[in-house]
């Protein structure tokens, strides 16, 4: 708990020096607000449209999450199919490689094209961008199941079905979280991204991509740099819920969910 | 003790074992186990010690030979064997009662029996009280404990030990030694014990079958005529220690040949 509250003062501190330098710049340098709006201007575009800010933050949540909640089912499916052979897995892993790698920007006219703007497309793509690291991780904790463990559950006769839910899918959540870990920041990413392209543009519907797409052609400077805060503390937000449902999960066995104590 | 009867525990007969690749692990085994017998197998690496207990689990059938456990193939045996490895193997996300009731849970014995079975085993091996702890809180030996608890709460009637003890300081090893006669006084089991070291296999077993490596056949069968019960004293013993020197030079013996 104490080394808790030391991390987070040093993090304070860390952000205050930022906020500093940040003022400092603008002071030596004399840069024009539309470049660079000061921290003080940035708070109060924060405050002045904060009704709107929130919304766009909850769309683009919305969005986030649905992909993220989609990737992490969809993704253990994949990964329990591919944990049943090796052949499935030398055949169909490669694909899932091409997931990783498509560019997300190409294939987004195609998906506007398919469901046409709005949070159903956003959520698409944050689906799609973020599905391979929870089949990537869960298959790898699904297969690597200590041999004796599995000999020892075929000494009991252990049914197929056994050996998968009771030793394979437990030994494969750690690894499932290092996948939902990694999707989560990548699935906000994508969600804001995808906004760019595909977000509704209809008032009281665009999320934070969208905002900054417009407040940029605006030159709202001031309310862009909000808005890209806005979309960090989206970003963290996730990080830290996943941490904590980590911890909920694996504290009690998992050596890599124990928070360092004083021992 | 004699309770060898009409059928062996184990029959081995010119048993051959080669991998995949046409490499020779076993050449030609011949081994009868009666029932009750304490056997340990020992040799060099590479002699294919922990293939005969793979063999006789069923987990790899020989390439030649057959093997019969009580009469039976060793995969319908299986009901009546444990196996213990040489790591604890314990599920780290079950507390130390769910692993001890792994097999009854398997095997889909109702709860409560379930329930009886594993405190009295747990009571047996002396960790009614850690019972609700997790793996990750226990020591290397508490580990080894609880998977021989685990083994003994199907009631087997022949146990398989693959160098359980191995990773053990020398004094737990010692310690898990006696208690494992102890038990075994208790539940009259027949037991195969695979080890490297020479005074563990005197310690416990009523005979020592040599291997001899590359390709793994029998060098010599030395017959322990120590009595039960045997406790920690017998190791500074006259007889105890002449047999381990003889054990220890036909494992030298195994090596050259």
């Amino acid at each position: 708990m104490r080394q808790r509250l030391i991390t987070l003062a040093n993090a304070a501190a860390v952000f205050a020096t930022l906020l500093a330098v940040w003022q400092l710049v603008l002071w030596i340098f004399n840069v024009p607000p539309y470049m660079l709006p000061s921290p003080w201007a940035v708070s109060r575009a924060v405050g002045a449209r904060f009704p709107s800010l929130l919304n766009s933050l909850a769309i683009t949540a919305e969005e986030s999450a649905g992909g993220l909640v989609a990737s992490i089912i969809v993704g253990v499916l994949v990964a329990l199919f591919f944990a049943q052979s090796r052949w499935v897995r030398r055949m169909l892993y490669p694909y899932t490689i091409l997931l990783q790698t498509v560019p997300i920007i190409a294939i987004a006219p195609l998906i506007l094209m398919w469901v046409g703007a709005g949070t159903v497309a956003v959520a698409l793509i944050a689906f799609i961008i973020s599905l391979a690291p929870v089949i990537a991780n869960t298959t790898q904790g699904l297969v690597s199941v200590d041999e004796n463990l599995v000999d020892l559950f075929v000494m009991h006769n252990a049914s197929p079905t056994q050996v998968l839910f009771k030793l394979r899918l437990p030994h494969a959540v750690p690894a499932l979280f290092v996948g939902i870990r990694i999707a989560s920041g990548i699935a906000v990413i994508g969600a804001v991204t995808g906004e760019l392209y595909a977000g509704s543009s209809r008032v009281g519907e665009g999320g934070l991509g969208y905002s900054i797409l417009y407040a940029s052609s605006q030159l709202q400077t001031d309310y862009l740099f909000a808005l890209v805060l806005a979309a960090t503390v989206l970003g963290f937000s996730f990080f830290f819920v996943v941490m904590f449902l980590e911890w909920y999960f694996l504290h009690r066995w998992h050596e890599s969910a124990r928070v360092p104590e004083t021992e | 003790m004699s309770l060898a009867t009409a059928v062996p525990e184990i029959e081995i007969a010119a048993v051959s074992k080669s991998y995949g690749s046409g490499r020779l692990v076993l050449s030609a085994i011949d081994l009868e186990i009666q029932k009750g017998e304490f056997v340990t197998l020992i040799g060099p690496s590479g002699c294919g010690k922990s293939t005969v207990l793979k063999l006789i689990a069923g987990l790899t059938p020989p390439s030649d030979g057959t093997i019969r456990v009580d009469g039976m193939a060793p995969k319908d045996a299986r009901e009546t064997i444990s196996f213990i490895f040489q790591d604890a193997t314990l599920l780290p996300w079950r507390t130390v009662r769910d692993n001890v009731g792994l097999g009854l849970e398997l095997e889909r014995a109702p709860s409560d029996q379930r329930r009886k079975t594993t405190t009295s085993v747990l009571e047996l091996v002396g960790l009614q009280d850690v019972a609700e702890a997790y793996p990750r809180e226990l020591s290397g030996g508490m580990k080894m404990r609880v998977s021989i608890a685990r083994a003994l709460a199907t009631s087997p009637r022949l146990l398989l030990m693959d160098e359980p003890f191995a990773a053990l300081d020398e004094m737990s090893r010692d310690r898990l030694n006696e208690e494992l006669l102890r038990l075994r006084q208790e539940r009259q089991w027949t037991a195969v014990f695979v080890t490297h070291s020479v005074s563990e296999a005197v310690f416990l077993s009523t005979r020592i079958v040599v291997l001899a490596p590359k390709p793994g056949r029998v060098h010599t069968v030395l017959p322990v005529d120590l009595p039960f019960p045997r406790g920690a004293s017998l190791r500074e013993r006259p007889e105890f220690e002449a047999l381990v020197a003889c054990a220890s030079h036909l494992l030298r013996e195994a090596l050259v040949r």
